[in-house]
């Protein structure tokens, strides 16, 4: 069952970032990733964090990619991208995905000497999940908040229409 | 269950993926979209390590990875909408020089 379920919300999300790529659209790409992110909260539930899945689809499927939607609606679509051009960049782009996927095949076999599994257990509970955040990892919480701060008003400044212009 | 194996596997198949569509597309804001991406493949990986060590941390650190993001993309899409204003595109290509 648990099983059946990884392999369907991994294929969705694989599924979606490879529809990000190949879609020719700004917009079309955001949608697909607004799924991938979504199943990937299912993922994060299935990896016994049920409040960093419910954070992953409010936050970033919610808030972040509508943001993101937001600014592709605002700058008009005045040209369509074609999927790419110059062979010698997607040759050069699929070279570099072989290797890093080696890469990452290698260091992969060495993390994983002694496989567990995947069993939900209580441990990402929300109220173990704040007891953390708020005991052990109370500084970096809150200057987490002043780093929020620093990108709103950097982001309002950057996108303020000066009177010259 | 499920092996924990599974999850580190399609973390680093994202992140691939992730690396490919950033060479592969050419508009700012799609290159954009595939560093979340890599930062999603990131968290995944983070979560099967704090699943695999029985740690709280690793969740934590997932939860700043996303506050983190959250402010750089209204950073960057601040930056992108600039580009968009003094370039008139959003193409990789018409952003290529700098001026002081």
């Amino acid at each position: 069952m648990a099983i059946a379920l990884f392999v369907v919300l991994a294929s969705i999300v694989i599924g979606s970032v490879l529809g990000m790529i190949f879609s020719r659209t700004p917009a079309y790409s955001a949608l697909w990733l607004v799924l991938a992110f979504a199943a990937s909260g299912g993922l994060f539930g299935l990896l016994d964090a049920p409040f960093i899945a419910a954070v992953q689809i409010l936050i970033y499927a919610g808030a972040i990619m509508v943001l993101f939607i937001f600014v592709i609606m605002m700058i008009p679509r005045q040209e369509v991208f074609p999927a790419d051009g110059r062979k010698v960049r997607l040759a050069l782009s699929v070279l570099l995905a072989v290797v890093l996927a080696a890469e990452m095949g290698v260091a992969l076999l060495a993390a994983l000497q002694g496989d567990s599994a995947a069993g939900l257990s209580g441990l990402g509970s929300t109220r173990a999940v704040g007891r953390t955040l708020f005991q052990d990892f109370l500084y970096p919480f809150e200057i987490t908040s002043l780093l929020i701060m620093a990108a709103l008003v950097g982001a309002i400044v950057l996108s303020k229409k000066r009177a010259k212009e | 269950m499920i092996p924990l194996n599974w999850f580190l596997a399609l973390s680093a198949v994202l992140f691939v993926l992730g690396v490919v569509a950033f060479f592969v597309k050419r508009d700012l804001i799609t290159m954009f979209l595939a560093v979340e991406v890599m930062l999603n493949a990131a968290n995944l990986a983070f979560l099967t390590f704090a699943k695999k060590q029985g740690l709280l941390a690793g969740q934590v650190i997932v939860f700043f990875v996303i506050t983190v993001a959250a402010a750089e993309a209204a950073i960057g899409l601040a930056i992108i909408l600039l580009v968009f204003r003094r370039r008139k595109t959003i193409r990789a290509e018409g952003a290529d020089e700098m001026k002081g």
